[in-house]
């Protein structure tokens, strides 16, 4: 049936709102928690924007890291460590010209970006419908090991689809694949390495034992 | 629900609808959750401690006690203290309730699109189902924390302090337990991981290899810590704290902390119970000898699943009722007890229990209980595909195609490297790009 709305436009300009009001809710907030659970709400919606836009894993990521256990740690700093002047925070006015500055230069930058990027202008509402829903993780896996799955009908081997006869085929596709460095090694070399920044930290905060 | 709807009317209104009916169900299992666990923890601790426990509300048992309770709760006045932070005071319990119900959204409760070849049933198929429930019953200490903060007590801020430093040291070993299964079934998929478990008791993971069954017991003890139940229920902690991050609270608001935590412990047991013990199937594969499945028609198929449903939630219920039993046995920790437990003690354990894990399924990929038995053909080559695209169909004859799905058409287009919830690189990825790995 025809519609006067559509719907996920909708719900795409209502996320993005509410991510944007409680940004700016964040800057003028005075109280330190209240910011902080502005800016909760703010990245629980940018998690609501992933979500809708079928990017699942992104979108628990998000709500994972961000929300959950950013947030959590910042509390928990906040009230271990908040002295009475940082409690209630006051911007000074000139802070507020020099951020004001910065910011508008960032996105004077940012926004030009986004929109002369071809790709990034999205497709269009017919577009859109005929993209089959299939919101599977293991690409982003088989990414890491460097198979890209989604180029899979890329020229290299053109007849993937060309002979669908069971067991042993399943096989012969994935052997022509392009390939490509995988993401994994670099990707467990940082994790390592945030590790043992986490580990230093610790170390260097401990609280030392008088002799 | 919402396509088939759509025929009807308009599609906003079938979407509104279908939504509504979701939401509907699981607000009514978490709040009759409630109103039986608050119950039952009544008898439980009654009984525990040598006393009866409710007896005269509502005849036999003291059933309608809860109820009664509820009518009180209404009835109070509604408190703030003066130097309260009065928004976040009145958020703190609709956050930690909100985060509460909101894990049910992705929580299968019978059925699988993969073995029953039809819609599982779950309000919203996400196909990193745990991953998503996890994160969202990590926001649940939101509630506590603000509550503690904004209610300008020094005994809520003990709590909620003593709840962030609790939650650092739960969350990871937690993390670690669910990994074990997901790693076994191949998927973050609940539904998927469900029916990988179906058969007889044998497949069900926690009997896979002795490391699942360790790794069972390190879940549950950190779902106890992240619901907050003794003996690590330290923000409350009634001895030392009043009454921990809710001191200053009363009546509803209070009583919406109470459904929050009932609620958590019921999708923590429900959590387990997919993840370890067979989700919807049951010990013995009764749907099955009865002709439950879907290649005897919609209406068998749909029983079946309400099996599998009563199934789920009786195994549930048990691991609730395990909780409250824990609870009145256990003295309560204290805090540097539990930290030590949960990350000295339960992060190791739940660390080589997935190094365990992971050597044991490299070296018996097909092997299950233990090792001693095979794993079925149908269940092993469960596997995500195009079947995905029926979800929330209900039980229309078209989204009962899932299990005749040819072997090719899953094939071509994902090829997951996976045989039967092994991931054996070696299948699909290039021996070079191994080679250079290493």
């Amino acid at each position: 049936m025809g519609e006067a709305i559509y719907w996920p436009s909708f719900f795409f300009l209502l996320f993005a709102a509410v991510a944007c009001a409680f940004a700016v809710a964040v800057l003028l907030a005075t109280n330190i928690v209240r910011m902080a659970f502005y800016l909760v709400v703010s990245l629980s919606a940018t998690a609501g924007l992933f979500f809708l836009a079928g990017a699942e894993f992104v979108g628990a990521m998000q709500l994972m890291i961000y929300v959950g256990g950013t947030m959590v740690l910042l509390i928990f700093g906040v009230m271990l460590t908040s002295q009475e002047r940082f409690v209630e925070m006051k911007t000074w006015s000139g802070d507020w010209v020099f951020a004001f500055l910065i910011g508008a230069m960032l996105l004077m930058i940012l926004i030009p970006a986004a929109f002369s990027v071809p790709q990034w202008s999205g497709l269009d509402r017919a577009e859109v419908a005929s993209v089959s829903e299939v919101n599977m993780a293991t690409p982003l896996g088989m990414g890491l090991l460097g198979v890209r799955v989604d180029q899979l009908d890329r020229p290299h081997q053109p007849d993937v689809a060309a002979q669908p006869d069971g067991a042993e085929s399943q096989k012969e596709p994935a052997r022509q694949v392009p390939i490509q460095p995988g993401y994994l090694l670099l990707f467990e070399i940082v994790s390592v390495h945030l590790l043992v920044v986490l580990v230093g930290a610790a170390y260097l905060a401990r609280a030392r034992r008088a002799n | 629900m919402a396509l088939y709807l759509s025929n009807f009317m308009w599609s906003w209104l079938a979407y509104t609808i279908a939504a509504l009916v979701h939401v509907v169900l699981i607000l009514s299992l978490v709040a009759g959750g409630a109103l039986l666990f608050i119950w039952l923890e009544r008898k439980i601790s009654g009984r525990i401690q040598d006393r009866l426990g409710p007896t005269r509300v509502g005849g036999k048992f003291g059933w309608l006690q809860t109820l009664a309770d509820g009518l009180k709760l209404l009835t109070k006045e509604d408190l703030m203290p003066e130097g309260a932070d009065r928004m976040l005071f009145r958020l703190a319990p609709y956050i930690s309730f909100a985060a509460s119900l909101a894990a049910y959204i992705a929580i299968p409760f019978a059925g699988g699109a993969y073995l029953l070849g039809a819609a599982p049933w779950v309000a919203q198929h996400v196909n990193v189902g745990v991953f998503f429930v996890l994160a969202v019953l990590g926001l649940e200490v939101f509630g506590t924390i603000l509550a503690g903060y904004s209610s300008a007590s020094k005994w809520s801020l003990f709590g909620a302090m003593r709840e962030a430093a609790q939650v650092v040291s739960y969350e990871v070993p937690l993390g670690m337990c669910v990994v074990v299964p997901v790693l076994i079934a191949g998927s973050m998929d609940l539904s998927l991981i469900g029916d990988r478990q179906a058969g007889l008791f044998t497949n069900w993971l926690i009997f896979h290899d002795p490391f699942t069954f360790i790794a069972f017991w390190v879940y549950l003890t950190c779902a106890t810590a992240s619901v907050n139940r003794a003996p690590f229920d330290l923000a409350e902690a009634e001895s030392e704290l009043v009454a921990g991050f809710h001191t200053e609270y009363s009546g509803l608001r209070w009583s919406f902390f109470f459904m929050a935590e009932y609620g958590s412990m019921l999708s923590v047991s429900l959590l387990a119970v997919i993840l370890f013990l067979g989700a919807w199937h049951g010990p013995l594969p009764i749907a099955t000898w009865l002709g439950l499945t879907a290649e005897h028609g919609a209406i068998a198929m749909n029983l079946g699943k309400l099996l599998g449903l009563i199934n789920l939630l009786l195994k549930a219920v048990v691991g609730v009722s395990v909780m409250i039993w824990v609870r009145w046995t256990l003295p309560r920790l204290r805090i540097d007890q539990v930290i030590t437990t949960c990350l000295k003690y339960c992060t190791p354990i739940a660390a080589g229990m997935l190094l365990g894990a992971t050597l044991w399924q490299y070296q018996f990929p097909s092997r299950s209980f233990f090792g001693l038995t095979e794993v079925p053909q149908a269940v092993y080559h469960l596997r995500e595909g195009p079947q995905q695209a029926v979800q929330n169909s209900g039980s229309s004859p078209e989204s009962r195609e899932g299990t005749d799905v040819p072997e090719d058409e899953i094939a071509t287009v994902n090829h997951p490297a996976r045989r039967g919830g092994q991931v054996s690189a070696s299948d699909t990825i290039p021996q070079e790009s191994i080679a250079r790995l290493r």
